[in-house]
């Protein structure tokens, strides 16, 4: 049809004195966006067709070129924003359900910048992590409560299968068919090298990677893709995969123009066909039933591997994670709603969900009123965003951290938000292959290991700042932390004061 | 262990530096008849079109003979070798003793029998430096220049000085220019551009008789001139090896040690007949990559390793006002031409191989890969022939070659 | 002696390294004068079909065809690296004929050219190196 409700969000800005018309940004731009006129000698472009990806931008080796949100918009509306009104259009010309990719864009509190550090000063001396030893070493899993001793009085020194972590931040899952192989094998080399772990996701593990083994995680979603014994005792820890920040609720989704062969065969499921994981676990449907599934899997690993639960952050979620504590689970890893996906229906990924900043505080209160909380390690995710967010995660009470955005933006991502179309410009979430060649996993894995290990430095640097030189000694410790513009409920439920307080 | 080369060009450098890779302390002694620093005589004709100069046109820099150690004896002529003493006498009277001999003799101008040919007072070959610098102070602006031979020599010949004459014109009993190397599409091709560059080209036809300044030709032509320059064809500096009981054909016999049928007596360069190794058979050929090569085999197995030349074949590059002509083997077979507009490509296929190719104007672009599918008889059926003979890239060979190729240590 | 290689893995045929070699071999210090409307004439070129690519310069031999083909002797090898002295090439193209590799090509003034490793130029580093978004073009000794 000849008309045209939506204007093309963003515009492709040329400077032609710097062009040297070297055609880079036409050749590497999956969505045609750029192409050449022999005729004029010049790269002419279609702004209908730009995601913003940045690819074109960061190899134009002039800088000639950059991105510009386009100002065309609507009459200003401060309740009918030009978004919500184009969601309109797009669900009046489709009839579908709106599907979006990585975390919620909405415009909601982030509390970790509503919360401030401590630093130690004259009273109690800071730490110089350049002289003194830090230790950012943890370990995940169940803790015994009692001391226990032999018939000959010794103590019995064997604990329950834990994860141990050099430093308290591991690679969230991202399924195979969601990101690509070469994507896989960045996260798996760099966990190896940190001594960190990446999780599988709900695709399954490669046959390739297999020989990380000792530093993976292997998920057990609803859809059960790739779940076979192998599978099972590859990985050093086993995730059950209960709910997912992004998109409480509901199954992952991998349209079907992503699985190929070699998706197929690790996923093993046919080629071709949308794969929808359902929403439950068609075998869960009670805590019991939960339990069930948790001690099944340590038979079939003979208790070597801790059992990790992961949950949405969602309004009773403190409840939850009560139970699960109960059920033999080792770890429970909650999600918050700006977590990202591959892909989910839009309005499930801005309006489903808790912040994880909430749901940690009050999930670490709950455990410990109910004198459990060590049963169960607690690994948080969605959105964090820096060593500062990092430290005040811990100080909320958690174990270590989960990131995955946060990842991928080291490998290259520039947050387009398009990764559902399969044509990620940067070989991220793709499976076309000479997309996937972009991402080197030689550079990958140096890149995520470079931001890890800067991350490591700056915890070290607060850390010692606050005086404190082992993470064990900031787990929970809300006295490091105080809010900033919070209301007399936010600063209850997170259990922190209030600056000046 | 001395070292004694005759000659003083490209095979003797050859011979020189892989000497001194292996062997720094045996004396190396050069005898050239020459008067000048080693140079390469294929330059003579840049030299006269000003593209390049005396100095600059020295093969190596003037601290070579210095840096490698070797004894200088120019403007000196070998006359005899007696393989029994192993000495050389040379015409100052003096006796040059040898363990391990290199003659790199090259070739001289072969001066056909032309009547009154004596009469002729600016007459001239066009080999060696002298030549050119000799032709030099006689041509003038009028000068109307009569060239002898359309060969690689005498075609150069005539762009060197084109600038400096009135007139040139080229005579040559083939029916067609280059027939040695090129075919008859090629011969056309090069003959219009020198003729669209001034130079009058007349074949199928020879010089019967000089009367003063006129040339009568067979035809019945007669050709007015003021310079003439004889450019017929070369002959190989045998004598030597010849006289002292050498095996000798066209030219001096070789191994493919490079080695003649005289012990510790080598062979190199334009004065030598090897195997040609596409076609297995005897052949003289005088190219300047194959004179070094061979230089450089001679000199390797003088100094005591084991070393073998068997990739020789004839391949010229040439160029005529722009016009690049690239050859190579042997035209036999089927082939396979595709025309472009300022020349074409012509590659010869037999039993499965590439044995020959011809290229002019734009398609001699990376001519090496062809020329090493024939060097290295390479099996069509392991490459992607379609692809390579569209144009020559090293995606034709096999995933495994190319990393084998380009990825490998050295 | 550490060489230019080239990944066929991991090039993605996006040309950068001919950009970036004909900037460094121009003698401007802006790369947008030394290449805006012009048509390049790199060291190294990319080969692509069918999905395949990658770029193919000198690979400075230890026995070097075209040093030894060089009628001139314009073309020498020092410590392995093998340069051009351009005064003395006199364009006879024996060098394009002898190179196995195809590395050797005319510039703009008719005599040859080809990688030398950025050593002639200001740039130090092969420029093709640094250019590349994905390594797949390596510096080392093999």
């Amino acid at each position: 049809m000849g008309i045209n409700y939506l204007y093309p969000d963003f515009e492709v800005h040329r400077d032609r004195e710097k062009c040297i018309t070297c055609r880079v940004c036409e050749r590497q731009c999956a969505n045609e966006v750029h192409s050449y006129d022999a005729e004029s000698n010049r790269m002419v472009s279609d702004d209908t067709k730009c995601v913003n990806c940045h690819r074109c931008v960061s190899l134009c080796p002039t800088h000639a070129l950059k991105i510009v949100k386009t100002n065309h918009g609507f009459k200003d509306n401060a309740n009918w924003k030009g978004d919500v009104i184009q969601d309109i259009y797009r669900q009046a010309d489709s009839g579908g359900v709106l599907l979006a990719s990585m975390g919620t864009p909405k415009d909601y509190p982030v509390y970790w910048d509503k919360m401030l550090i401590n630093a130690s000063q004259v009273t109690n001396p800071s730490i110089d992590p350049l002289r003194e030893p830090m230790e950012t070493k943890t370990f995940l899993g169940q803790k015994s409560s009692k001391i226990r001793r032999d018939e000959n009085g010794k103590l019995i020194t064997k604990t329950d299968p834990q994860l141990a972590l050099n430093i308290p931040i591991m690679f969230s899952a991202m399924s195979y068919g969601s990101i690509s192989y070469n994507a896989h094998k960045s996260l798996a080399l760099a966990a190896q090298k940190l001594g960190i772990f990446y999780n599988t996701g709900e695709g399954g593990l490669h046959e390739d990677f297999y020989q990380y083994g000792k530093n993976t995680i292997v998920q057990v979603a609803s859809g059960r893709f790739g779940v076979h014994p192998e599978y099972l005792n590859a990985g050093a820890a086993i995730e059950i995969k209960m709910g997912q920040g992004a998109k409480p609720g509901i199954g992952g989704h991998l349209p079907g123009s992503k699985i190929g062969e070699d998706i197929s065969k690790t996923r093993m499921i046919p080629e071709h066909a949308d794969a929808i994981s359902p929403a439950p676990h068609h075998d869960i449907y009670s805590i019991e039933d939960l339990r069930q599934l948790v001690y099944t899997l340590k038979e079939a690993t003979a208790y070597t591997k801790p059992i990790i639960v992961k949950v949405a952050a969602v309004h009773n979620i403190s409840a939850i994670a009560s139970g699960i504590a109960r059920s033999g689970a080792d770890i429970i890893a909650i999600d918050g709603f700006r977590g990202g996906t591959g892909a989910a229906p839009a309005r499930t990924r801005d309006n489903v969900g808790i912040p994880i900043e909430l749901a940690l505080a009050s999930v670490d209160t709950r455990l410990r009123q109910e004198g459990i909380r060590n049963n169960v390690s607690l690994v948080v995710g969605g959105s964090i965003r820096s060593s500062a967010d990092v430290i005040k995660a811990i100080a909320l009470g958690a174990d270590a951290i989960y990131i995955a955005t946060s990842a991928l933006l080291a490998l290259g991502c520039h947050l387009c938000r398009t990764c559902q179309s399969g044509k990620c410009n940067w070989g991220i979430a793709t499976q076309r292959p000479e997309l996937v060649k972009r991402l080197n996993p030689e550079v990958g894995s140096e890149r995520l290991v470079n931001l890890i290990t800067a991350w490591n430095h700056e915890i070290k640097e607060m850390m010692g700042g606050m005086g404190i030189n082992s993470i064990e000694a900031l787990r929970g410790n809300r006295l490091m932390l105080r809010g900033i513009g919070l209301n007399e409920t936010e600063l209850q439920i997170l259990g922190i004061a209030h600056a000046g307080q | 262990m001395h070292y004694v080369i005759v000659g003083n060009s490209i095979a003797s450098v050859g011979c020189i530096e892989s000497i001194r890779k292996i062997d720094q302390t045996g004396t190396i002694s050069v005898i050239g008849d020459e008067p000048h620093p080693c140079y390469s005589r294929p330059l003579i004709s840049y030299l006269l079109e000003n593209k390049t100069t005396e100095e600059k046109m020295t093969y190596r820099n003037d601290a070579f003979y210095e840096q490698n150690n070797v004894k200088l004896m120019l403007g000196k002529r070998v006359q005899a070798i007696n393989t029994e003493t192993k000495q050389l006498s040379i015409d100052d009277g003096s006796l040059v003793d040898y363990d391990k001999l290199l003659i790199a003799t090259g070739s001289c101008p072969f001066i056909p029998p032309m009547k009154n040919l004596e009469s002729v007072k600016n007459r001239f070959t066009f080999m060696t430096l002298d030549d050119a610098k000799n032709l030099e102070k006689v041509l003038t602006k009028e000068s109307r220049v009569l060239i002898i031979g359309a060969g690689l020599i005498g075609l150069k010949c005539a762009e060197g000085i084109r600038d400096r004459v009135k007139t040139i014109t080229v005579v040559d009993l083939a029916s067609r220019v280059l027939v040695s190397i090129l075919d008859e599409a090629g011969s056309s091709l090069v003959e219009k551009k020198l003729i669209s560059e001034g130079i009058t080209c007349i074949l199928g036809d020879s010089v019967k008789e000089f009367v003063n300044s006129d040339a009568l030709l067979t035809s019945g032509r007669v050709v007015g001139f003021d310079v003439l320059v004889l450019a017929v064809g070369v002959r190989p500096n045998v004598s030597l090896v010849k006289e002292a009981g050498g095996e000798v054909n066209r030219a001096i016999l070789i191994d493919e040690t490079c080695q003649t049928s005289l012990a510790d007596v080598y062979a190199a360069g334009d004065c030598s007949e090897s195997i040609d190794c596409i076609t297995n058979e005897r052949k003289v050929l005088a190219i300047l990559p194959n004179a070094y090569m061979q230089g450089e085999t001679a000199g390797r197995n003088m100094a005591g390793e084991d070393a073998f030349f068997d990739k020789a074949m004839a391949m010229n590059a040439i160029g005529f006002f722009g016009l690049h002509v690239i050859t190579a083997g042997i035209y036999q077979g089927s082939d396979k031409l595709f025309t472009t507009e300022s020349g074409y490509k012509r590659l010869f296929v037999q039993d499965g191989k590439l044995v020959g190719y011809i290229l002019i104007g734009d398609t001699i672009n990376r001519a090496g890969i062809y020329t090493s599918l024939v060097r290295n008889k390479t099996d069509l059926a392991t490459i992607d022939f379609d692809l390579i003979s569209e144009e020559p890239l090293l995606m034709a060979f096999a995933k495994k070659e190319r990393a084998h190729k380009l990825g490998d240590a050295q | 002696m550490k060489r230019v290689y080239v990944n066929e893995q991991w090039c993605l045929g996006c040309h950068l390294c001919e950009y970036y070699c004909a900037y460094a071999n121009s003698g401007q210090e802006s790369m947008v004068k030394a290449l805006k409307d012009r048509t390049i004439n790199p060291r190294i070129k990319v080969e692509e079909k069918n999905g395949i690519s990658f770029a193919v310069n000198c690979r400075h031999c230890n026995e070097p065809l075209c040093v030894k083909s060089c009628i001139a002797g314009a073309l020498s090898q020092v410590d392995g690296l093998i340069v051009i002295d351009a005064s003395k090439c006199v364009g006879c193209y024996s060098c394009i004929m002898a190179c196995p590799y195809g590395a050797l090509m005319p510039n703009e003034e008719g005599v040859m050219q080809k990688c030398e490793l950025c050593t002639t130029n200001t740039h130090g580093k092969p420029a093709c190196v640094q250019g590349c978004p994905n390594k797949a073009i390596v510096f080392e000794e093999r």
